[in-house]
């Protein structure tokens, strides 16, 4: 018996993996399929929105569904605080408020919710900011993958602090807080078994407190980012669209840790692509750089950051570059999907 | 991990180009063979700081972008069918076969798993009795040892779920062809150093010799390739022809025998076709007779398949080196790696997507 190849000829179809993974093919998603549905949205997509008729309150949702449930330097219950609480800081607010929605796998062992919920419950007490309302819903097996965590967060700006990722200008001075590639990389490792993990964890942590030692600077902080899905070549990306601007960042400058380079050199990924969960990007203007940088370098979170490029007077608007480490400068582009590990 | 800023260092490499300059009196013309070397090279962009009128000729060393189309259609065939776990290397999700991709026929239900060894695939074997296991072994000298590995770990669990789609290629026999080409520009290679890790460089002194064209064993490194094609360069002023070695911290002129002596245990040499090159005399490898239970393509009838190449796809011509990614009038706009026409568009190491995620843009007619 032969078995005819029942392939279907319009893969563009259905939803890919590659959606969710915060580049190209989520912008297309979003900018296709879901804002239109949703009327006009005023100006550029941001990490947290300006709250109609409350224009210092700002809100941020997001769904966590991390696979694996815990890995090290955190869990889906601490990430789904600090994603939140870092979405509404990069609008220079200060959290007021969480929800937290869970969709849970029938089946999902008692003692391990127990142990997301206290590890969620202690990320919230840590930041801050309390919990106020939230909902419950279970699942058949099958339905989900063990558990999915939203939560909804409502923040006030701090004064004169009011960062969008329309602002960036040239001359700015592009500051990063931290290295970058811990968090994917610890979690591909983890889910994966690939060995690494007793060398690396997630940087996930909250980052209102260093977005508070900017405060002083005011209108000079342009534009505050934190690079997750899609890395900081996604950021950086949406950044220069979003400001039409050309940015270039210098390759010796951006702080990859060793355990990073190793298994992205190994898995074929790109550092500047991996997610991130506890660093943030500044564009600041680039008389105020030097009060910026000491200002994040004054908390433990904020102890690595480094200048890593600047807006430049002219060029291309949207286009970001990278001053290799030879010297040559090739563009930083935006991801398409899902990272791929290549074959050797 | 330290060796990674040694061979990275930006000091050195400025020595290093300083005196490739200094060295070279003509606009030679190098091939790196392999897509890890051309990834580096493009991404660090070395091409575009060699001495005016040298040119690095990017080869054919991508194994995505040589496994056939005939493979990849046979591969989604198997993979669309109940009862399979599909499984194969994260890179080869998205090459385009004549209809679909793997990803694609993921999206639409088919079990199809990304490993990170072949070894992943025997135990998900071992875990899924009443599933078919298959994996997609393509690759070049490099993988072909942990496949055989593979082999030969599912004959000892005694698995009769285990399967491989097997596509291997051989490095020595590509630059022969490349070589017996009238049209051939390539007067020096950078051989792989993954590749020779495994074979050594022994097979390619005749090679060195037959066709008095120096070869370099060379590493992934900016700093590796910029030596390598030093050390390339400095032959061909003197006008010798030798295999000399670059990437002295992972490779020995016997190479690894133990691997050596697991490929020869498990498959033969047998022709090939490469996608985008064509047949290519002993330049694969297939199972032997022993190991012949393990062959997906003897264990599943999948019907005949019409693999159709892109018209437009100039990929043959850019994995020989005849062409540049730049020079393809579909480059960038009708082929991108959201939508690919060819493999080289598909793979990190593919030449095209190293030259597009690297901005490189068609110059101005």
């Amino acid at each position: 018996m032969t078995v005819e190849c029942p392939t279907p000829r319009h893969e563009d179809e259905v939803v890919m993996l590659g959606h969710g993974a915060g580049g190209r093919l989520t912008s297309e998603l979003l900018g296709e399929i879901v804002l239109p549905s949703l009327g006009d949205a005023p100006g550029p997509l941001e990490d947290a929105a300006l709250l109609p008729g409350h224009r210092e309150l700002v809100i941020s949702t997001d769904s966590f569904v991390v696979s694996p449930l815990f890995f090290p330097g955190g869990d889906i219950g601490s990430l789904a605080v600090h994603g939140t609480v870092n979405d509404l800081a990069m609008r220079g607010a200060w959290p007021i408020a969480l929800s937290v929605s869970l969709i849970i796998e029938e089946g999902l062992p008692l003692a391990e919710l127990r142990s997301v919920m206290d590890s969620l419950g202690k990320a919230a007490q840590e930041a801050g900011v309390p919990v106020v309302t939230g909902d419950t819903k279970v699942v058949g097996r099958g339905a989900a993958d063990r558990l999915f965590v939203n939560t909804t967060g409502v923040g006030q700006r701090h004064g004169a602090l009011h960062p969008s990722a329309a602002l960036a200008r040239p001359g700015d001075a592009i500051l990063l807080s931290g290295p970058i590639g811990l968090h994917g990389t610890t979690v591909l490792s983890t889910r994966e078994g690939l060995g690494f993990e007793g060398d690396i964890a997630s940087d996930s942590r909250p980052l209102h407190r260093l977005v508070r030692t900017l405060v002083p600077l005011g209108a000079a902080v342009h534009v505050l980012r934190d690079p997750t899905r899609g890395g900081l070549a996604a950021a950086l990306n949406e950044i220069a669209r979003d400001s039409s601007v050309a940015v270039e960042i210098e390759e010796s400058a951006v702080p990859v840790p060793g355990p990073v380079a190793a298994a992205c050199d190994l898995l074929g990924l790109d550092p500047l692509v991996v997610a991130n969960e506890g660093c943030l990007v500044a564009f600041v203007d680039a008389g105020a750089a030097g009060d910026a940088l000491a200002a994040l370098r004054s908390l433990p979170e904020g102890a690595g950051a480094v200048r890593i490029g600047d807006v430049l007077p002219e060029g291309p608007s949207g286009r970001v570059t990278l001053r290799t480490l030879v010297g040559a400068r090739r563009i930083v582009d935006m991801p398409l999907g899902e990272q791929l590990p290549r074959i050797c | 991990m330290r060796y990674l800023d040694e061979y990275r260092d930006p000091v050195l490499a400025r020595r290093l180009l300083e005196e490739l300059r200094e060295t070279a009196t003509r606009p030679w013309r190098i091939m790196e063979v392999c897509g890890g070397q051309t990834h580096t090279l493009v991404r660090q962009g070395i091409d575009e700081l060699l001495p005016a009128g040298m040119r690095m000729i990017h080869g054919p060393g991508c194994p995505v972008c040589v496994t056939p189309l005939e493979t990849l259609d046979r591969a989604m065939a198997v993979a669309a069918r109940p009862g399979v776990i599909f499984t194969s290397f994260g890179d080869m999700l998205r090459v385009p076969g004549t209809e679909t991709d793997l990803l694609s026929l993921r999206a639409r239900g088919a079990d199809v798993r990304v490993v990170y060894a072949p070894m992943d695939a025997v135990r998900l074997a071992a875990g899924h009795p009443d599933r078919e296991v298959v994996f997609l072994a393509v690759g070049f000298e490099t993988t072909a040892p942990a496949n055989a590995m593979a082999v030969l770990h599912a004959a000892r669990l005694g698995l009769t779920n285990f399967s491989m789609l097997v596509s291997h290629v051989l490095v020595p026999p590509a630059m022969t062809a490349l070589l017996d080409d009238p049209d051939c520009e390539v007067q020096a290679f950078l051989a792989a150093g993954h590749v020779c890790a495994v074979m050594g460089w022994r097979e390619y002194e005749p090679i060195a010799d037959r066709y008095r064209v120096p070869v370099v064993v060379t590493g992934f490194e900016p700093l590796d390739l910029l030596e390598g094609i030093l050390m390339a360069v400095r032959q061909l002023e003197a006008g010798r022809h030798e295999v000399e070695n670059q990437y002295v911290r992972a490779v020995r002129r016997s190479g690894n025998t133990a691997a050596q002596d697991a490929v020869r245990e498990v498959f033969r040499v047998t022709d090939r076709s490469w996608r985008g090159i064509g047949a290519l005399p002993a330049s694969g490898l297939e199972l032997t007779d022993t190991y012949a239970r393990f062959d997906a393509a003897g264990r599943f009838d999948v019907g005949g398949l019409s693999p159709v190449e892109d018209a437009e796809c100039i990929a043959g011509t850019i994995l020989t080196g005849a062409r540049l990614p730049t020079d393809c009038s579909a480059y960038g706009t009708r082929c991108t790696p959201r939508h690919p026409l060819g493999a080289p568009m598909v793979s990190s190491e593919g030449t095209c997507a190293a030259f597009f995620a690297a901005g490189r843009t068609r110059s101005a007619p």
